[in-house]
Protein backbone atom coordinates (compact mmCIF):
# COMPACT_ATOMS: atom_id res chain seq x y z
CA UNK A 1 0.00 0.00 0.00
CA UNK A 2 0.64 3.56 -0.99
CA UNK A 3 0.74 5.80 1.69
CA UNK A 4 -0.58 9.45 1.14
CA UNK A 5 -0.07 12.50 3.76
CA UNK A 6 -2.13 15.70 2.93
CA UNK A 7 -2.59 19.24 3.88
CA UNK A 8 -5.35 19.99 5.80
CA UNK A 9 -6.71 22.35 3.53
CA UNK A 10 -7.27 18.85 1.07
CA UNK A 11 -8.62 17.10 3.91
CA UNK A 12 -11.39 19.16 4.62
CA UNK A 13 -12.14 19.68 0.81
CA UNK A 14 -12.23 15.76 0.70
CA UNK A 15 -13.16 14.37 3.97
CA UNK A 16 -10.10 12.06 3.68
CA UNK A 17 -7.87 11.40 6.63
CA UNK A 18 -4.33 13.25 6.53
CA UNK A 19 -2.91 10.10 5.34
CA UNK A 20 -4.58 7.97 3.53
CA UNK A 21 -3.85 4.25 1.90
CA UNK A 22 -3.97 3.62 -1.90
CA UNK A 23 -3.37 0.62 -3.53
CA UNK A 24 -1.89 0.84 -7.08
CA UNK A 25 -1.45 -1.26 -10.05
CA UNK A 26 1.93 -1.69 -11.15
CA UNK A 27 4.85 -0.24 -10.38
CA UNK A 28 4.30 3.07 -8.36
CA UNK A 29 4.25 6.21 -10.35
CA UNK A 30 3.43 9.74 -9.35
CA UNK A 31 0.96 9.60 -11.66
CA UNK A 32 -0.42 6.12 -10.71
CA UNK A 33 -0.20 7.23 -6.96
CA UNK A 34 -2.35 10.82 -8.09
CA UNK A 35 -4.67 9.18 -10.55
CA UNK A 36 -5.68 6.03 -7.21
CA UNK A 37 -5.98 9.54 -5.17
CA UNK A 38 -8.64 11.14 -7.22
CA UNK A 39 -10.09 8.02 -7.90
CA UNK A 40 -10.92 7.07 -4.26
CA UNK A 41 -11.67 10.96 -3.31
CA UNK A 42 -13.34 12.68 -6.22
CA UNK A 43 -13.31 16.04 -4.73
CA UNK A 44 -9.59 17.06 -4.97
CA UNK A 45 -9.93 16.46 -9.15
CA UNK A 46 -8.42 19.67 -10.21
CA UNK A 47 -6.79 20.32 -6.78
CA UNK A 48 -3.44 18.98 -7.32
CA UNK A 49 -3.70 18.92 -11.08
CA UNK A 50 -5.03 21.59 -13.29
CA UNK A 51 -7.88 19.67 -14.91
CA UNK A 52 -7.24 21.01 -18.52
CA UNK A 53 -3.66 20.85 -18.69
CA UNK A 54 -3.18 17.88 -15.77
CA UNK A 55 0.07 19.74 -14.98
CA UNK A 56 0.77 19.87 -11.22
CA UNK A 57 -0.57 23.10 -9.69
CA UNK A 58 2.64 25.73 -9.30
CA UNK A 59 1.85 25.81 -5.45
CA UNK A 60 1.74 21.98 -4.77
CA UNK A 61 4.70 19.80 -4.25
CA UNK A 62 4.93 16.08 -3.71
CA UNK A 63 8.11 15.07 -1.50
CA UNK A 64 9.07 11.58 -0.36
CA UNK A 65 12.17 10.09 1.30
CA UNK A 66 13.65 13.70 1.71
CA UNK A 67 13.48 14.47 -1.69
CA UNK A 68 11.08 17.13 -3.96
CA UNK A 69 9.70 14.96 -6.40
CA UNK A 70 7.74 17.52 -7.97
CA UNK A 71 10.22 17.89 -11.06
CA UNK A 72 10.47 14.28 -11.86
CA UNK A 73 8.64 12.60 -14.47
CA UNK A 74 5.41 11.86 -13.42
CA UNK A 75 5.62 8.35 -15.13
CA UNK A 76 9.46 7.64 -13.38
CA UNK A 77 8.69 4.77 -10.34
CA UNK A 78 8.33 6.06 -6.88
CA UNK A 79 11.51 5.33 -4.09
CA UNK A 80 11.18 1.81 -3.23
CA UNK A 81 10.65 2.90 0.22
CA UNK A 82 7.28 4.80 -1.07
CA UNK A 83 6.09 1.51 -2.88
CA UNK A 84 6.43 -0.70 -0.13
CA UNK A 85 4.94 1.60 2.42
CA UNK A 86 7.75 2.54 4.22
CA UNK A 87 7.92 5.78 4.02
CA UNK A 88 4.71 8.55 2.68
CA UNK A 89 4.53 10.20 -0.41
CA UNK A 90 3.94 13.76 0.94
CA UNK A 91 1.39 16.00 -0.79
CA UNK A 92 2.58 19.77 0.34
CA UNK A 93 1.28 23.38 -0.14
CA UNK A 94 3.87 25.34 -0.43
CA UNK A 95 4.64 28.05 1.79
CA UNK A 96 4.31 31.23 -0.10
CA UNK A 97 3.13 34.55 0.51
CA UNK A 98 4.39 36.93 3.18
CA UNK B 1 -40.76 30.21 9.60
CA UNK B 2 -40.96 33.42 8.00
CA UNK B 3 -37.21 34.89 8.01
CA UNK B 4 -33.86 35.89 6.09
CA UNK B 5 -30.63 33.87 5.61
CA UNK B 6 -27.64 36.17 4.58
CA UNK B 7 -24.81 34.41 2.65
CA UNK B 8 -21.77 35.96 3.32
CA UNK B 9 -18.41 34.78 1.04
CA UNK B 10 -14.81 35.88 2.94
CA UNK B 11 -11.48 35.29 1.87
CA UNK B 12 -11.13 32.58 4.76
CA UNK B 13 -14.51 31.02 4.44
CA UNK B 14 -18.29 31.11 4.31
CA UNK B 15 -20.75 32.29 7.01
CA UNK B 16 -24.46 31.89 6.74
CA UNK B 17 -26.29 34.26 8.70
CA UNK B 18 -29.91 33.62 9.79
CA UNK B 19 -32.74 35.50 11.68
CA UNK B 20 -36.31 35.65 11.69
CA UNK B 21 -38.21 38.41 10.02
CA UNK B 22 -37.66 41.05 12.70
CA UNK B 23 -34.17 40.81 11.99
CA UNK B 24 -33.18 41.60 15.63
CA UNK B 25 -31.43 38.66 16.84
CA UNK B 26 -29.05 36.45 14.57
CA UNK B 27 -27.47 32.99 14.71
CA UNK B 28 -24.12 32.69 12.93
CA UNK B 29 -23.05 29.35 11.29
CA UNK B 30 -19.42 29.25 9.60
CA UNK B 31 -16.85 28.94 8.56
CA UNK B 32 -17.46 26.65 6.12
CA UNK B 33 -14.71 26.22 4.09
CA UNK B 34 -12.43 27.35 6.18
CA UNK B 35 -9.08 28.82 4.93
CA UNK B 36 -10.45 28.80 1.65
CA UNK B 37 -11.78 32.00 -0.45
CA UNK B 38 -15.20 31.99 -1.27
CA UNK B 39 -15.54 34.68 -3.80
CA UNK B 40 -19.35 34.06 -4.29
CA UNK B 41 -22.76 31.84 -2.65
CA UNK B 42 -26.25 32.37 -4.36
CA UNK B 43 -29.43 30.26 -3.41
CA UNK B 44 -31.84 29.30 -6.04
CA UNK B 45 -35.20 31.27 -6.05
CA UNK B 46 -37.01 28.50 -6.81
CA UNK B 47 -35.85 25.84 -3.99
CA UNK B 48 -34.15 28.46 -1.11
CA UNK B 49 -32.71 25.61 0.38
CA UNK B 50 -29.97 24.94 -2.73
CA UNK B 51 -27.48 26.82 -2.64
CA UNK B 52 -24.10 27.10 -4.85
CA UNK B 53 -20.70 28.23 -3.57
CA UNK B 54 -17.59 29.03 -5.07
CA UNK B 55 -14.91 27.99 -3.42
CA UNK B 56 -11.45 28.63 -4.74
CA UNK B 57 -7.61 28.69 -3.47
CA UNK B 58 -4.50 29.81 -5.18
CA UNK B 59 -3.07 26.30 -4.14
CA UNK B 60 -5.38 23.88 -5.20
CA UNK B 61 -7.37 25.79 -7.78
CA UNK B 62 -11.55 26.07 -8.35
CA UNK B 63 -13.98 24.46 -6.86
CA UNK B 64 -17.45 24.46 -6.17
CA UNK B 65 -19.75 23.68 -3.62
CA UNK B 66 -24.11 22.84 -3.66
CA UNK B 67 -25.85 22.54 -0.29
CA UNK B 68 -29.31 21.11 -0.22
CA UNK B 69 -30.40 21.74 3.18
CA UNK B 70 -29.82 25.39 3.22
CA UNK B 71 -26.34 25.93 3.72
CA UNK B 72 -25.86 22.69 6.83
CA UNK B 73 -24.42 20.49 4.44
CA UNK B 74 -22.14 20.41 1.35
CA UNK B 75 -21.40 18.60 -1.23
CA UNK B 76 -18.63 18.85 -4.01
CA UNK B 77 -19.93 19.36 -7.51
CA UNK B 78 -18.18 19.60 -10.68
CA UNK B 79 -15.34 22.40 -11.34
CA UNK B 80 -14.46 21.45 -15.32
CA UNK B 81 -14.83 24.48 -16.85
CA UNK B 82 -13.30 24.25 -20.41
CA UNK B 83 -13.66 27.28 -22.84
CA UNK B 84 -15.40 26.08 -25.51
CA UNK B 85 -13.87 25.48 -28.79
CA UNK B 86 -10.57 26.73 -30.74
CA UNK B 87 -8.27 28.53 -28.66
CA UNK B 88 -8.32 32.19 -28.43
CA UNK B 89 -6.73 35.16 -27.26
CA UNK B 90 -7.73 38.52 -25.87
CA UNK B 91 -5.34 41.45 -24.89
CA UNK B 92 -2.99 41.35 -22.28
CA UNK B 93 -1.85 44.55 -20.39
CA UNK B 94 0.86 45.01 -22.52
CA UNK B 95 -1.40 45.01 -25.68
CA UNK B 96 0.21 41.59 -26.80
CA UNK B 97 -2.60 38.26 -27.53
CA UNK B 98 -3.14 36.25 -24.52
CA UNK B 99 -4.53 33.04 -24.54
CA UNK B 100 -7.65 32.73 -22.30
CA UNK B 101 -7.00 30.92 -18.89
CA UNK B 102 -9.67 29.76 -16.66
CA UNK B 103 -8.86 31.32 -13.57
CA UNK B 104 -11.84 31.23 -10.83
CA UNK B 105 -15.65 31.54 -10.46
CA UNK B 106 -16.95 34.67 -9.64
CA UNK B 107 -20.42 34.63 -9.70
CA UNK B 108 -22.84 31.90 -9.55
CA UNK B 109 -26.45 32.78 -10.71
CA UNK B 110 -28.95 29.92 -10.13
CA UNK B 111 -31.84 30.12 -12.61
CA UNK B 112 -35.36 31.44 -11.68
CA UNK B 113 -37.00 28.15 -13.36
CA UNK B 114 -34.83 25.48 -12.23
CA UNK B 115 -32.61 24.32 -9.31
CA UNK B 116 -30.66 22.45 -11.33
CA UNK B 117 -29.76 25.56 -13.73
CA UNK B 118 -27.17 27.88 -12.54
CA UNK B 119 -24.63 30.23 -14.09
CA UNK B 120 -21.23 31.03 -13.66
CA UNK B 121 -19.25 33.98 -14.38
CA UNK B 122 -15.89 33.30 -14.64
CA UNK B 123 -12.09 34.65 -15.03
CA UNK B 124 -11.11 34.73 -17.72
CA UNK B 125 -14.70 36.13 -19.03
CA UNK B 126 -16.57 33.65 -19.69
CA UNK B 127 -19.90 32.43 -18.81
CA UNK B 128 -21.09 29.03 -18.10
CA UNK B 129 -23.88 27.13 -17.47
CA UNK B 130 -25.11 23.81 -16.01
CA UNK B 131 -28.24 21.76 -15.98
CA UNK B 132 -27.64 19.52 -13.61
CA UNK B 133 -27.06 21.22 -10.32
CA UNK B 134 -23.39 21.97 -11.12
CA UNK B 135 -22.27 18.55 -12.11
CA UNK B 136 -21.04 19.74 -15.55
CA UNK B 137 -20.35 22.92 -16.81
CA UNK B 138 -20.36 23.81 -20.59
CA UNK B 139 -19.55 27.66 -21.79
CA UNK B 140 -22.14 29.96 -23.64
CA UNK B 141 -18.94 30.69 -25.82
CA UNK B 142 -21.29 33.05 -28.14
CA UNK B 143 -20.21 35.67 -25.95
CA UNK B 144 -16.58 35.32 -26.14
CA UNK B 145 -16.77 34.49 -30.12
CA UNK B 146 -18.33 37.92 -30.64
CA UNK B 147 -16.61 40.47 -32.80
CA UNK B 148 -15.22 42.17 -30.02
CA UNK B 149 -13.75 39.27 -27.54
CA UNK B 150 -10.28 39.41 -29.14
CA UNK B 151 -10.23 43.45 -28.08
CA UNK B 152 -11.01 42.69 -24.18
CA UNK B 153 -8.52 43.04 -21.59
CA UNK B 154 -8.50 42.57 -17.77
CA UNK B 155 -8.63 45.42 -15.22
CA UNK B 156 -6.42 45.58 -11.68
CA UNK B 157 -8.66 43.30 -10.18
CA UNK B 158 -8.41 40.48 -13.69
CA UNK B 159 -10.39 39.75 -16.77
CA UNK B 160 -13.43 38.49 -14.82
CA UNK B 161 -17.05 37.91 -15.80
CA UNK B 162 -18.73 39.19 -12.21
CA UNK B 163 -22.25 40.03 -13.38
CA UNK B 164 -25.26 38.25 -14.31
CA UNK B 165 -28.82 39.46 -14.46
CA UNK B 166 -31.26 36.76 -15.77
CA UNK B 167 -34.39 38.12 -17.00
CA UNK B 168 -37.06 37.43 -14.50
CA UNK B 169 -40.02 37.74 -17.38
CA UNK B 170 -37.82 34.70 -18.51
CA UNK B 171 -37.99 35.88 -22.04
CA UNK B 172 -34.17 34.44 -22.71
CA UNK B 173 -32.30 38.29 -21.70
CA UNK B 174 -29.57 37.78 -20.01
CA UNK B 175 -27.09 40.53 -19.08
CA UNK B 176 -23.81 39.90 -17.94
CA UNK B 177 -20.61 42.54 -17.06
CA UNK B 178 -17.09 42.09 -17.40
CA UNK B 179 -13.84 43.82 -16.75
CA UNK B 180 -12.84 45.52 -18.16
CA UNK B 181 -15.01 45.07 -21.49
CA UNK B 182 -18.21 46.45 -19.94
CA UNK B 183 -21.77 45.68 -20.33
CA UNK B 184 -23.25 42.90 -22.67
CA UNK B 185 -26.42 41.59 -23.43
CA UNK B 186 -28.35 38.11 -24.96
CA UNK B 187 -31.76 38.08 -26.53
CA UNK B 188 -31.64 34.22 -26.95
CA UNK B 189 -30.67 32.48 -23.81
CA UNK B 190 -26.77 33.40 -24.07
CA UNK B 191 -26.42 32.01 -27.43
CA UNK B 192 -25.01 35.13 -29.33
CA UNK B 193 -24.58 38.77 -27.97
CA UNK B 194 -24.06 42.13 -28.48
CA UNK B 195 -21.81 45.15 -26.26
CA UNK B 196 -24.72 47.23 -24.49
CA UNK B 197 -22.24 50.21 -23.79
CA UNK B 198 -23.74 53.28 -25.37
CA UNK B 199 -23.61 56.15 -23.31
CA UNK B 200 -20.72 54.91 -21.31
CA UNK B 201 -17.79 57.46 -20.75
CA UNK B 202 -14.42 56.26 -19.44
CA UNK B 203 -11.47 59.16 -19.86
CA UNK B 204 -8.84 56.87 -19.20
CA UNK B 205 -9.39 54.59 -22.42
CA UNK B 206 -8.09 56.02 -25.67
CA UNK B 207 -11.52 56.13 -26.91
CA UNK B 208 -13.63 57.26 -24.38
CA UNK B 209 -17.22 55.75 -26.12
CA UNK B 210 -15.15 53.02 -27.30
CA UNK B 211 -17.98 50.01 -27.96
CA UNK B 212 -16.20 48.11 -25.80
CA UNK B 213 -13.47 48.48 -23.06
CA UNK B 214 -15.51 50.20 -20.18
CA UNK B 215 -14.81 49.11 -16.54
CA UNK B 216 -18.04 48.72 -15.17
CA UNK B 217 -18.25 47.31 -11.79
CA UNK B 218 -21.84 46.10 -11.44
CA UNK B 219 -25.27 46.36 -12.62
CA UNK B 220 -28.60 46.04 -11.06
CA UNK B 221 -32.69 45.41 -11.92
CA UNK B 222 -35.78 45.57 -10.62
CA UNK B 223 -37.49 42.63 -10.97
CA UNK B 224 -40.79 44.85 -11.86
CA UNK B 225 -39.06 46.24 -14.84
CA UNK B 226 -36.56 44.46 -16.72
CA UNK B 227 -36.04 47.05 -19.28
CA UNK B 228 -34.75 49.79 -16.33
CA UNK B 229 -31.09 48.97 -15.28
CA UNK B 230 -28.57 50.43 -13.11
CA UNK B 231 -24.76 50.54 -13.21
CA UNK B 232 -21.90 51.13 -10.84
CA UNK B 233 -19.36 51.95 -13.16
CA UNK B 234 -15.40 52.83 -12.21
CA UNK B 235 -16.11 55.81 -12.42
CA UNK B 236 -20.01 57.10 -12.73
CA UNK B 237 -23.51 55.85 -11.42
CA UNK B 238 -25.32 55.14 -14.79
CA UNK B 239 -28.83 54.10 -15.60
CA UNK B 240 -30.82 52.71 -18.61
CA UNK B 241 -34.42 52.64 -19.37
CA UNK B 242 -33.94 50.82 -22.46
CA UNK B 243 -32.62 47.15 -21.54
CA UNK B 244 -28.94 48.40 -21.95
CA UNK B 245 -29.43 50.37 -25.66
CA UNK B 246 -28.61 53.54 -23.97
CA UNK B 247 -26.52 54.78 -20.77
CA UNK B 248 -27.16 58.04 -19.15
CA UNK B 249 -25.50 59.19 -15.92
CA UNK B 250 -27.15 59.62 -12.66
CA UNK B 251 -24.24 60.72 -10.58
CA UNK B 252 -25.82 63.68 -9.88
CA UNK B 253 -24.92 64.64 -6.23
CA UNK B 254 -23.25 62.33 -4.76
CA UNK B 255 -19.44 63.45 -3.07
CA UNK B 256 -17.87 60.93 -5.33
CA UNK B 257 -18.92 58.67 -8.06
CA UNK B 258 -16.69 56.10 -7.90
CA UNK B 259 -17.44 52.71 -6.45
CA UNK B 260 -18.34 49.17 -6.51
CA UNK B 261 -21.73 48.21 -5.52
CA UNK B 262 -25.32 48.88 -6.61
CA UNK B 263 -28.78 47.58 -5.61
CA UNK B 264 -32.53 48.36 -6.32
CA UNK B 265 -34.83 48.45 -3.07
CA UNK B 266 -37.24 45.18 -3.29
CA UNK B 267 -40.63 47.08 -3.16
CA UNK B 268 -39.62 50.82 -4.96
CA UNK B 269 -37.72 50.42 -8.72
CA UNK B 270 -36.73 53.94 -8.73
CA UNK B 271 -34.91 53.22 -5.00
CA UNK B 272 -31.13 52.65 -5.26
CA UNK B 273 -28.21 52.54 -3.53
CA UNK B 274 -24.34 52.69 -3.92
CA UNK B 275 -21.56 53.11 -1.85
CA UNK B 276 -19.51 55.97 -2.85
CA UNK B 277 -15.80 55.89 -2.00
CA UNK B 278 -13.22 58.42 -2.73
CA UNK B 279 -11.35 57.11 -5.72
CA UNK B 280 -9.92 53.78 -7.77
CA UNK B 281 -7.00 53.94 -5.02
CA UNK B 282 -8.24 55.39 -1.52
CA UNK B 283 -11.13 52.94 -1.26
CA UNK B 284 -12.84 55.16 1.72
CA UNK B 285 -14.71 57.84 2.22
CA UNK B 286 -12.90 60.75 4.64
CA UNK B 287 -12.99 58.04 7.11
CA UNK B 288 -16.89 57.85 7.63
CA UNK B 289 -19.03 55.16 6.58
CA UNK B 290 -22.23 55.85 4.20
CA UNK B 291 -24.84 54.31 1.95
CA UNK B 292 -26.43 56.63 -0.12
CA UNK B 293 -29.93 56.39 -1.70
CA UNK B 294 -31.64 57.70 -4.05
CA UNK B 295 -35.45 57.19 -4.40
CA UNK B 296 -35.49 59.33 -7.51
CA UNK B 297 -34.27 56.76 -9.56
CA UNK B 298 -30.53 58.92 -9.23
CA UNK B 299 -29.26 62.16 -9.45
CA UNK B 300 -30.91 63.62 -5.99
CA UNK B 301 -29.10 61.15 -3.48
CA UNK B 302 -29.46 61.53 0.53
CA UNK B 303 -26.30 59.91 2.92
CA UNK B 304 -27.55 57.52 5.40
CA UNK B 305 -25.19 56.76 8.46
CA UNK B 306 -26.91 56.41 11.12
CA UNK B 307 -25.87 53.50 12.89
CA UNK B 308 -22.83 53.31 10.80
CA UNK B 309 -19.30 54.19 11.93
CA UNK B 310 -18.83 58.06 10.85
CA UNK B 311 -14.62 58.25 12.05
CA UNK B 312 -12.11 56.59 11.60
CA UNK B 313 -13.25 53.97 9.40
CA UNK B 314 -11.62 53.23 6.49
CA UNK B 315 -13.14 50.27 4.79
CA UNK B 316 -14.68 49.26 1.42
CA UNK B 317 -17.26 47.33 -0.26
CA UNK B 318 -16.60 45.23 -3.18
CA UNK B 319 -18.91 44.91 -5.70
CA UNK B 320 -20.90 41.44 -4.57
CA UNK B 321 -20.99 42.62 -1.04
CA UNK B 322 -24.59 44.29 -1.20
CA UNK B 323 -27.58 42.80 -0.87
CA UNK B 324 -31.14 43.33 -0.09
CA UNK B 325 -34.24 41.00 1.37
CA UNK B 326 -37.88 41.43 0.35
CA UNK B 327 -39.86 41.85 3.25
CA UNK B 328 -42.45 44.00 4.33
CA UNK B 329 -39.79 46.72 5.38
CA UNK B 330 -37.38 45.73 2.81
CA UNK B 331 -33.49 45.04 4.34
CA UNK B 332 -30.85 45.92 3.49
CA UNK B 333 -26.82 44.46 3.86
CA UNK B 334 -23.38 44.91 3.06
CA UNK B 335 -20.34 43.68 3.94
CA UNK B 336 -16.66 45.54 4.27
CA UNK B 337 -13.30 44.66 3.80
CA UNK B 338 -12.89 45.17 7.36
CA UNK B 339 -15.34 42.14 8.26
CA UNK B 340 -18.57 43.78 8.84
CA UNK B 341 -21.64 42.97 7.72
CA UNK B 342 -24.14 45.66 8.19
CA UNK B 343 -27.75 45.52 7.89
CA UNK B 344 -30.91 48.23 7.75
CA UNK B 345 -34.05 46.55 8.20
CA UNK B 346 -35.70 49.74 7.68
CA UNK B 347 -34.87 50.86 3.80
CA UNK B 348 -31.54 52.21 5.14
CA UNK B 349 -32.86 54.53 7.27
CA UNK B 350 -30.76 53.03 10.02
CA UNK B 351 -27.82 50.20 10.49
CA UNK B 352 -26.73 47.81 12.67
CA UNK B 353 -23.88 45.36 12.65
CA UNK B 354 -24.57 41.59 12.39
CA UNK B 355 -21.34 40.70 13.06
CA UNK B 356 -18.15 42.76 13.24
CA UNK B 357 -14.71 40.23 13.25
CA UNK B 358 -14.80 38.19 9.81
CA UNK B 359 -12.33 37.90 7.29
CA UNK B 360 -12.40 40.30 4.74
CA UNK B 361 -15.82 40.03 3.09
CA UNK B 362 -15.94 39.12 -1.11
CA UNK B 363 -19.87 38.72 -1.42
CA UNK B 364 -23.26 39.43 0.17
CA UNK B 365 -26.54 37.38 -0.41
CA UNK B 366 -29.49 37.45 0.99
CA UNK B 367 -32.66 34.76 0.66
CA UNK B 368 -35.96 36.05 2.14
CA UNK B 369 -37.34 32.78 3.65
CA UNK B 370 -41.41 32.40 3.46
Amino acid sequence: MIRVRLPDHLCSLSGAEREVELSVNGKPTQQLVLDALELRFPALKGALRDPQTTRRRPFVRFFACGEDLSHQPMDLPLPLAVANGDEPFLVIAAIAGG
Amino acid sequence: MAGVRVLVGTRKGAFILSSDERRKQWSIAGPHFAGWEIYHMKGSPVDPDRIYASQSSPWFGQHLQRSSDGGITWDPVGNEFAYDGAAMTHQWYDGTPRPWEFKRVWHLEPSGLDPDEVYAGVEDAALFKSKDGGLTWKELSGLRNSKTGSSWQPGAGGMCLHTIVLDPKSNGQIFVAISAAGVFRSDDEGETWKPANKGLVSNYIPDPTAEVGHCVHKIAMHKSRPEVLFMQKHWDVMRSDDSGENWHEISGDLPTDFGFAIDVHAHEPETIYVIPIKSDSEHFVDGSLKVFRSKTGGFEWEPLGKGLPQSNCYVNVLRDAMAVDSLDSCGIYFGTSGGQVYASSDSGDSWEAIVRDLPPVLSIEVQTLK
